[in-house]
């Protein structure tokens, strides 16, 4: 009970910095501005469609897929395309298409769970490092730097190692390895933001330290995480397909690009097509992401000129 | 410089020091007993007594990581659970067919690349700068991986020029030991170009609107010369930078290519290892795979400050 006065005096004196006016969506914002860039641009566009469309693959799978990806059917192992399988069959007799679409699951929800985790826990303790400074800043970078290290295969190998094989280990371990890189790039936005006239009069008024961080720096940190974010997602979904492939990420009988790939290893002289199908698609889905990713690091950078 | 060297080389020392805690930590991570891991999941309880003193895990934990230090700053890394060899031997016996992987893949990104970006650069938006340009994009999104399958299936089994897999040793024959290296250097070194090519393309293309540049050619120098001579050095400056930290990215990147080809390396070394539970191996393999990284990264930002004078007055 007496905690309610307290709280309704502190919010009365933030009040006018934090919910006057001036929110910062307002005025046209610059990130805003920027993905309006991003999508303007051609390679863009491409990317952004490539990405949507196997992100809606991946929910749709069940629906879309011919078959049941686990299902095998007997007598017609090693087919190539046909008008029943319409990309054939693997050794077990399962059909390939159903297993592709199945398979961009693995890569989609890997890709997406290490963004959030390893974005998120970066962009903590970027924040944390950056605004504070100090002992902590010293203990939390050098901490980075020695994740980053081991590059990510690496860190992955070390992490699954110790957890054992699995897809959603493999989202840990390459969110651990992706930490360092957004705690570096938020902490150098945070060192830039943090003496400006906003953050020192949002401290003058008695604002905390971490409504400070979290509402008013961590915006001015979108536009360059975005391209990070894009970036990294790209390097999980490569890391996921190679861990699979080494038999450490998704375990068989579930589909993955990367086990398929490692599966039609032992079939290259009766049946290449095992071996392409899953290529093309993470293929796709990392030339979607790399131009996602080009495009909005030009569009955030207005000295690029030559790109 | 000397003060710029000394700050950054003692930044280092606490980075080694902490991967060599967190690789030292690994086999005590392990789900169950270290020394079960060790001496196998059927040894006797005697065994698993010997492993443990042996192993000195009867004594608190710092202390432990104490002696591990130690008897590792005397290349004495373990044994083998699988062979009983020490690992160090096995490492030795390991590195330089890794190594030459990836030197062999460094020098092809390289050789392709410099042509690559000069070209495009030299052609901005023209057809070649085009072509290029979706080389380099295609390049970046082909898995190393896939690619070495894609090579096995092209140049080993339809046309048979090349042999599949495994690695002939460059001392008995170097006819035969190229072509067991060509596959996995090209799959290794595939992202890499194209990574390099769009970086040369840049680097150049931001150069030559430099104003040394125009007073060159107004002096009425040979096209030629502007390029070689004046161009061509600038923009390979920070090409040179970023070589340490990408041949970093070339050893993690062997560990998948080794399995593709059977490349009798580290990386088949330690994959074989996580298969047969011989951690001791994995270990030893992460720790010095880390510290050549580590190596590498103050090494690159040594001759970035070195050949940027601006770096080494930063707070770096």
């Amino acid at each position: 009970m007496a905690a309610q006065p307290l709280e309704g005096a502190e919010s009365a004196l933030g009040g006018p910095v934090t919910r006057g006016r001036a929110r910062w969506n307002n005025p046209p914002s610059p990130t805003a501005a920027a993905l309006g860039r991003t999508i303007r641009n051609p390679m863009g566009l491409i990317g952004a469609a490539i990405l949507l469309t196997l992100m809606l693959t991946a929910l749709l799978a069940p629906w879309l897929s011919p078959y049941d990806p686990l299902v095998q059917h007997p007598g017609k192992e090693l087919l190539g395309p046909t008008s029943q399988f319409l990309l054939g069959t693997d050794s077990l007799g399962r059909d390939l298409l159903s297993r592709i679409l199945y398979g961009t699951r693995p890569s989609i929800v890997v890709g997406v769970l290490a963004v959030l985790l390893g974005g998120g826990a970066g962009i903590a303790v970027g924040l944390l490092a950056g605004y504070i400074g100090g002992w902590v800043e010293t203990i939390l970078m050098r901490g980075c730097d020695t994740l980053f290290a081991f590059p990510p295969i690496l860190t992955g190998i070390a992490v699954l190692t110790v957890l054992g094989p699995g897809s959603l280990n493999v989202a840990y371990a390459l969110a651990i390895s992706g930490l360092p890189s957004f705690a570096r790039l938020t902490r150098s936005v945070v060192l830039a933001e943090k003496n400006r006239d906003y953050v020192l009069s949002g401290r003058a008024v008695g604002l905390r330290p971490g409504r400070i961080m979290v509402r008013h720096i961590l915006p001015n940190c979108v536009a360059p995480l975005l391209v990070q974010l894009s970036l990294f997602m790209g390097i999980a979904v490569l890391a996921e397909a190679a861990l699979s492939f080494l038999g450490l990420g998704t375990q068989p009988p579930l589909p993955s690009w990367g086990s398929m790939l490692s599966d039609s290893r032992d079939y290259l002289r009766t049946d290449i097509w095992i071996a392409i199908w899953p290529g093309v698609a993470l293929a796709l889905l990392l030339l979607g992401l790399n131009l996602l990713s080009d495009a909005l690091r030009e569009a955030l950078d207005p000295h690029r000129v030559n790109a | 410089m000397w003060a710029y060297a000394t700050r950054r080389i003692l930044q280092a020392i606490p980075v080694v020091f902490l991967s060599t805690v967190l690789v030292f930590l690994l086999l005590h991570l392990l789900p169950g007993d270290p020394a079960m891991a060790v001496a196998g999941s059927n040894a006797t309880p005697r065994q698993l007594a010997a492993v443990r003193h042996d192993m000195g895990l009867d004594e608190p934990l710092p202390l432990q990581y104490w002696i591990w230090l130690q008897h590792l700053a005397h290349g004495n890394l373990g044994r083998s659970v699988l062979s009983g060899q020490q690992v160090s031997l096995l490492l030795s016996q390991r590195i330089p067919a890794t190594m030459e992987l990836a030197l062999a893949g460094m020098v092809l990104s390289l050789a392709v690349s410099l042509v690559t970006g000069i070209v495009a650069a030299l052609n901005q938006r023209k057809a070649v700068d085009w072509v290029i340009m979706v080389f380099n994009s295609l390049a970046l999104a082909i898995p190393q991986f896939w690619m070495g399958i894609l090579l096995i299936i092209v140049l080993a089994v339809v046309l048979g020029w090349l042999p599949p897999g495994g690695r002939v040793a460059s001392g008995s024959n170097l006819g035969a030991s190229l072509k067991s290296l060509a596959m996995p250097a090209i799959a290794l070194a595939l992202p890499l170009t194209g990574g390099l090519s769009r970086y040369i393309r840049a680097s150049m293309l931001e150069v030559l609107y430099e104003d040394h540049i125009r007073t060159a050619r107004s002096k009425g120098l040979a096209e030629r010369a502007v390029i070689y001579a004046h161009a061509l050095r600038n923009a390979l400056l920070p090409v040179v930078t970023v070589l340490g930290l990408q041949f970093g990215f070339l050893l993690g990147g062997t560990v998948i290519i080794e399995s593709v080809f059977s490349w009798p390396g580290l990386g088949t070394l330690m994959l074989d290892a996580i298969g047969n539970r011989d951690y001791v191996v994995v270990q030893a393999g992460l720790l010095y795979l880390a510290i050549v990284f580590i190596l590498l990264n103050l090494v690159t930002d040594l001759l970035y400050g070195f050949l940027d004078p601006r770096i080494r007055s930063g707070s770096g």
